[in-house]
């Protein structure tokens, strides 16, 4: 017999159907006076540097359907590119935030502040981003992809310069539409899917 | 905060198959592209903390916190406890576990949910708490019924409690389901049955825990959660070729 391994496996992943805002964003389902407050309102708070934006969007089935039921978290550095509890971050910038997909339309919404670029362990920079995360029904593992700026310099971003198709970039861009105001739609299979990581 | 060493790399095999045609719904939301593979980088390495201020004193218990104490739920009174480890097998403290689920009868308190059992006036159906310095929580619940769902012309969800949870690092990020030992409806699932792995499936389905229930009280479930580790890289941070 070899030696064992005492490493653990990770716990498999099941969908968060389509109820998990009773759980994670009470208030949408209708759920109202457990919690004080919903979890993850917003990514800052009054004060925050850098410039505040407005990312809309959609997340689309392989039919073309924007979906009614998606959740979705993201996670940012500040304007300085630095995270929550690094040195000198931003304290009015908490960089998480949650957000569903509405109802009727299946729209969503964030309200933030543009990340800087983030300098990562090796000493890369990588482009100003935002970190997003999808589950809804049907999706039987959470789903993660990044959202870039058309309006800034992506041409050294490490994560960009992997993808071997070069038009699957255009995916992970947010498209801009007025001051201040983004467009990011996420296709999750079919025609221009979205890039999705595993990491 | 502190920057660590690189998640170790998802296994995927253990994980449900993204597109699974008996799971109706996923086949027009699972990716048809292979995902980019990466090593995980600061993004995904850093994440949110939550402390106890955003955290009710009642928020685990979900028998009385509907109504803040004034009356109970109906059902079967359970515990579910147990701790949330790493792939190192390490604890990890302070990890934020939201879950919710059905009540007693297989209704969700949720504006989209029309199943004619009735809702219960003392049953909200959502809990949140923090595991403890040894990776430890507990929750206080009644057991959730079985309900029917629009996929196949008679498919039951086995009773199930969903959990979400949040180590340290957004990488590690997980919303999973807990099943209920000796329930025939699990292997009559489409979704418990994404997982293909009969010993990973069987890691979601939580033991009935006698040792620590409570005569005349309630009857307990133990459920343990594994995180995503970080690789042990002791010499990682000298950067190649500098």
């Amino acid at each position: 017999m070899v030696q064992h391994l005492d490493t653990l496996i990770e716990t498999p992943s099941q969908t968060a159907g389509p109820y998990v805002h009773i759980g994670c964003i009470p208030s949408f389902a209708g759920v109202e006076g457990i919690y004080s407050q919903d979890l993850g309102t917003t990514p800052i708070a009054e004060g925050a540097k850098g410039e505040s934006i407005t990312i809309t969007g959609s997340v689309f089935d392989g039919t073309g359907w924007a979906m009614r039921d998606a959740m979705m978290e993201s996670w940012q550095a500040d304007a300085a590119g630095r995270y929550p509890g690094q040195p000198d971050a931003d304290p009015n910038v908490s960089g998480f935030c949650r957000f569903a997909a509405d109802k009727d339309s299946g729209e969503f919404v964030l309200h933030t502040i543009k990340p800087g670029a983030v300098q990562d362990r090796n000493g890369a920079i990588m482009a100003p981003h935002i970190t997003l995360w999808i589950v809804a029904r049907g999706i039987n593992i959470g789903l993660h992809t990044r959202i870039y700026f058309e309006d800034e310099d992506n041409s050294a971003d490490p994560l960009l310069a992997r993808i071997e198709q070069r038009p699957r970039v255009d995916t992970l861009l947010a498209r801009k539409t007025g001051e201040g105001q983004y467009r990011f739609d996420i296709r999750l299979r079919g025609d221009d899917e979205t890039v999705f990581l595993d990491m | 905060m502190t920057e660590k060493s690189a998640l170790m790399a998802r296994r995927r095999e253990v994980h449900p198959v993204p597109y699974s045609p008996e799971y109706k719904t996923s086949v027009t939301r699972a990716p048809s592209l292979p995902l980019l593979s990466m090593e995980s980088t600061t993004s995904e390495e850093t994440g949110p903390r939550f402390g106890h201020s955003t955290i009710g004193p009642h928020d685990n218990n979900l028998i009385s916190n509907y109504t803040q104490g004034k009356a109970l739920a109906v059902g079967e009174r359970i515990r579910v406890h147990g701790r949330v480890l790493d792939e190192n097998a390490r604890p990890v403290a302070g990890a934020l576990i939201e879950v919710w689920q059905a009540n007693a009868g297989g209704r969700y308190r949720h504006v989209k949910d029309t199943y004619f059992a009735p809702l219960d006036p003392n049953f909200g159906g959502c809990g949140r708490t923090l595991t403890d310095e040894n990776g430890y929580y507990e929750f206080m619940t009644i057991r959730p019924g079985a309900y029917p769902w629009p996929n196949r012309a008679n498919d039951w969800r086995p009773m199930h409690i969903h959990f979400s949870v949040f180590g340290h690092a957004f990488g590690q990020r997980l919303i999973t389901q807990m099943y209920f030992e000796g329930d025939p409806l699990i292997d009559l699932c489409p979704i418990a049955a994404t997982v293909k792995d009969r010993s990973q499936l069987d890691r979601l389905v939580a033991p009935l825990d006698l040792q620590n229930a409570r005569g005349m009280d309630y009857l307990a479930y133990k459920f343990d959660i594994v995180l995503r580790g970080h690789r042990q890289t002791m010499f990682e941070n000298k950067p190649e070729g500098m």
